[in-house]
């Protein structure tokens, strides 16, 4: 009880709030297994927070394995690569990894079963005398963007900022989702690269001290990663330290896991780097261990397949691009009647509208659930009993009863006063609520309406603007209009007068007027 | 008798001593233009359509303020948008009686267009762009879908189409739980509103 309450108040050695879901880390102990070689690969143009790729191949081209065929758009954008080597079969609309079951242009790729990689780019083998910027450029162009699920473009963190200078990389090793265990078995498998992983961040940002942290149920990757650091024997100035922390929900969310481990709070507006900390993911840390020293662009990624309804659940490295089918085919997953498919772990994942998507490099689990064993408890919404719950789990100190209400009664405005956009989304007050409200759901839906009000607000702004503009401009035509026709009324009526005046005196001279 | 005189003196010293402070804060705090129908106008949409009786946005907004129009003239602000005019009024919320219909944009099938520049005219947000005798074309980020130009194309060549729904743009639904439909419901029983 006193170990619940210390640890809700944020007291030894962990955030406030959060809760200990069960884990059901069931593929805990599965290695990583390779995906066989699908028929159709699917790349999206877009797989990360930010702006939208162009294509740079057409259809029929042939393409090598990591050739590069969407150029970013914009700072916020990473590229994307083919997954293997085959022939470009066409470009059109396909449904994405998305809540709303719509769809991004994709590029099919058709495989010519050779996978022959493109040479092109060269390794860095000596990192450590490469200048940061040329590093930065080369994980930018390998289309790294964070594997733990956010995938925000990875290189925009990796700079070295003078007045935000990095004292602390965190690697975040956390992997706090219930069944996701890509993370767990990658520092177990790959812990060497992770490491040398870490040594290039660090050189990236110039830190000199990094923090592997992992939770408690993990003990067999602190252990491989402590392994690795004794077998590498890094120079003496750069302290890597690992170090478990205890397992608690959302744990491996980024200000949480700050708050941790330095006990520092990132605000709300604010970045880690504003208090000198950088933190990447595990499979984020391997990506440009392999973009560095094997010039290899982002073409992979390790996915758990897991849930109730799996035969054979287990970890799997899945080129960017195979459809979800081929891989649940792989696993003993064929009949998907009856089955919720979730992109992401339990708590923050979403239910997919259909099978028929690829992976993309935001999917770290796929998960089938018997829809008859899910709890169909959001069905049975109850009223709010005030028991105060959801406040004492939310990790960010939010109120999630009053939000909820707030939204569910288009109190948009009210609920932006109260921070309805400091919310993570993480799931812990819908977890404990015992009235079964879908506090989460009710947030995102009022965040959805506020941000719809906002594009409103800003196009009617545009729109009164144009109209303004308009309107100004046919005053401004009328007014020049009305002036020439005043000079060209002047020219004739002096003209008309001097005439008169001629004739009745034709001896004085014809005024230089009528010809100014 | 008096103090009866004194009385109406001293009152009529204070009327005339407040009546020119009054003067002189009229002059020095003198607001130009109308406040409230400012503050309506930034709660309109902006499309300039006309639907209200009104040639535009502004003049509607200063016919609300004036009271010389009601708050529920104004289709394609909806109700969210006669629901904040009324509140700003302070006046009882009115039903809208035109049925709010799906965001649209205007095309224009360039292969009929004629190039005679009427549409690009009658657009009040100069959405549509061309020359005499060449193809005109729509911006589609800047139509607000008033449809004030469809009437003076002489070959009815621009259509109004519904517009396509972004990925970026897509918002999460309320959940389809059975008290957030009962919510729906008691929210449409409360306070209905009579056109």
């Amino acid at each position: 009880m006193l170990h619940t309450l210390l640890k809700s108040m944020g007291i030894g050695g962990t955030f406030s709030g959060g809760i200990e879901p069960e884990m059901s880390k069931i593929t805990a102990d599965s290695s990583i297994a390779t995906s066989m070689m699908a028929p159709l690969y699917i790349v999206p143009i877009k797989q990360h927070i930010g702006e939208v790729c162009e294509p740079l191949v057409s259809v029929g081209d042939t393409v090598l394995r990591g050739q590069k065929i969407g150029k970013s758009q914009g700072y916020v954008s990473v590229p994307i690569h083919a997954p293997t080597s085959g022939k470009v079969i066409k470009i059109e609309e396909h449904a994405i990894p998305h809540p709303s079951g719509m769809g991004l242009p994709s590029i099919f790729i058709e495989p010519d079963g050779k996978d022959t990689e493109d040479k092109s780019l060269q390794p860095f083998s000596d990192y450590r005398n490469t200048d940061p910027a040329e590093l930065r450029e080369r994980v930018r162009f390998c289309g790294i963007a964070g594997l733990g699920g956010a995938v925000f473009p990875t290189f925009i963190k990796l700079l070295k900022d003078q007045r935000n200078p990095i004292k602390t990389v965190i690697l975040n090793g956390i992997e706090c989702e219930p069944y996701l265990t890509n993370d767990h078995r990658l520092m177990i498998e790959k812990a060497k690269e992770i490491v040398i992983g870490i040594d290039i961040i660090m050189h990236m940002v110039g830190a000199s001290k990094a923090i592997v942290a992992i939770e408690d149920n993990k003990p067999d990757a602190a252990e491989a990663i402590r392994e690795a650091l004794n077998e590498l024997s890094l120079p003496d100035e750069i302290q890597i330290e690992v170090r478990l922390l205890p397992t608690r929900y959302p744990q491996g969310s980024e200000k949480q896991l700050i708050e941790a481990l330095t006990g520092k709070e990132v605000p709300a507006t604010k970045l880690p780097m504003h208090v000198g900390v950088l933190c990447q993911n595990v499979g984020t840390t391997k990506a440009i261990h392999d973009a560095i020293l094997l010039g290899r662009p982002l073409t992979e990624r390790i996915v758990t397949v897991s849930g109730t309804a799996v035969p054979r659940p287990g970890n799997m490295k899945v080129r960017i691009g195979t459809p979800m089918r081929f891989i649940f085919g792989q696993h003993g997953l064929d009949d998907f009647d009856g089955i919720h498919l979730l992109h992401g772990g339990p708590m923050m994942g979403e239910k997919m509208k259909s099978i028929d998507i690829p992976v993309v490099k935001s999917t770290n689990g796929l998960l089938a659930m018997q829809s008859a064993t899910m709890k169909q408890a959001h069905q049975l919404e109850q009223p709010c009993i005030h028991c105060g719950h959801c406040g004492v789990a939310c990790p960010i100190k939010l109120v999630p009863n009053m939000l909820a209400d707030q939204c569910r009664n288009d109190q948009f405005e009210k609920a932006e006063q109260y921070n309805l956009f400091d919310c993570i989304e993480c799931g812990c007050c819908s977890y404990v609520c015992p009235s079964n409200i879908p506090l989460v759901h009710y947030f995102r839906y009022g965040k959805g309406q506020l941000a719809q009000i906002s594009r409103e607000t800003s196009f009617a702004n545009e729109s009164k603007q144009r109209s303004e503009a308009r309107e100004a401009r046919i005053a401004r035509e009328k007014e020049e209009k009305a002036a020439k026709r005043r000079v060209v009324r002047e020219k004739h009526k002096p003209a008309a007068t001097n005439a008169e005046t001629d004739k009745k005196t034709p001896d004085t001279p014809p005024s230089d007027e009528a010809s100014t | 008798m008096m103090h009866l005189l004194a009385a109406v003196a001293s009152f009529g010293l204070f009327a005339l001593a407040f009546g020119v402070l009054l003067a002189i804060a009229c002059r020095v705090f003198k607001i130009e233009g109308d406040p409230m129908a400012d503050r309506i106008e930034s709660l309109l949409p902006q499309t300039q359509c006309g639907q209200c009786g009104f040639p535009g946005c502004k003049p509607y907004a200063g016919a609300v303020a004036s009271g010389e129009s009601e708050v529920n003239r104004c289709v394609p602000g909806g109700e969210r948008t006669m629901l904040k005019i009324a509140d700003l009024m302070g006046v009882e919320p009115k039903g809208i009686e035109e049925e709010a219909t799906a965001p649209m944009i205007a095309f224009v099938r360039e292969d009929e267009c004629i190039g005679c520049t009427l549409c690009i005219k009658a657009c009040p947000v100069d959405a549509i762009i061309g020359a005499p005798k060449q193809y005109h074309t729509v911006i589609t980020d800047h139509c607000t879908g008033c449809t004030l130009c469809i009437e003076p194309c002489p070959v009815d060549c621009i259509d109004m189409l519904i517009k396509p729904e972004l990925l970026e743009h897509w918002a999460w639904p309320l959940p389809d739980t059975h008290r957030a439909q009962k919510a729906i419901e008691r929210k449409g029983q409360h306070a209905p509103y009579t056109a």
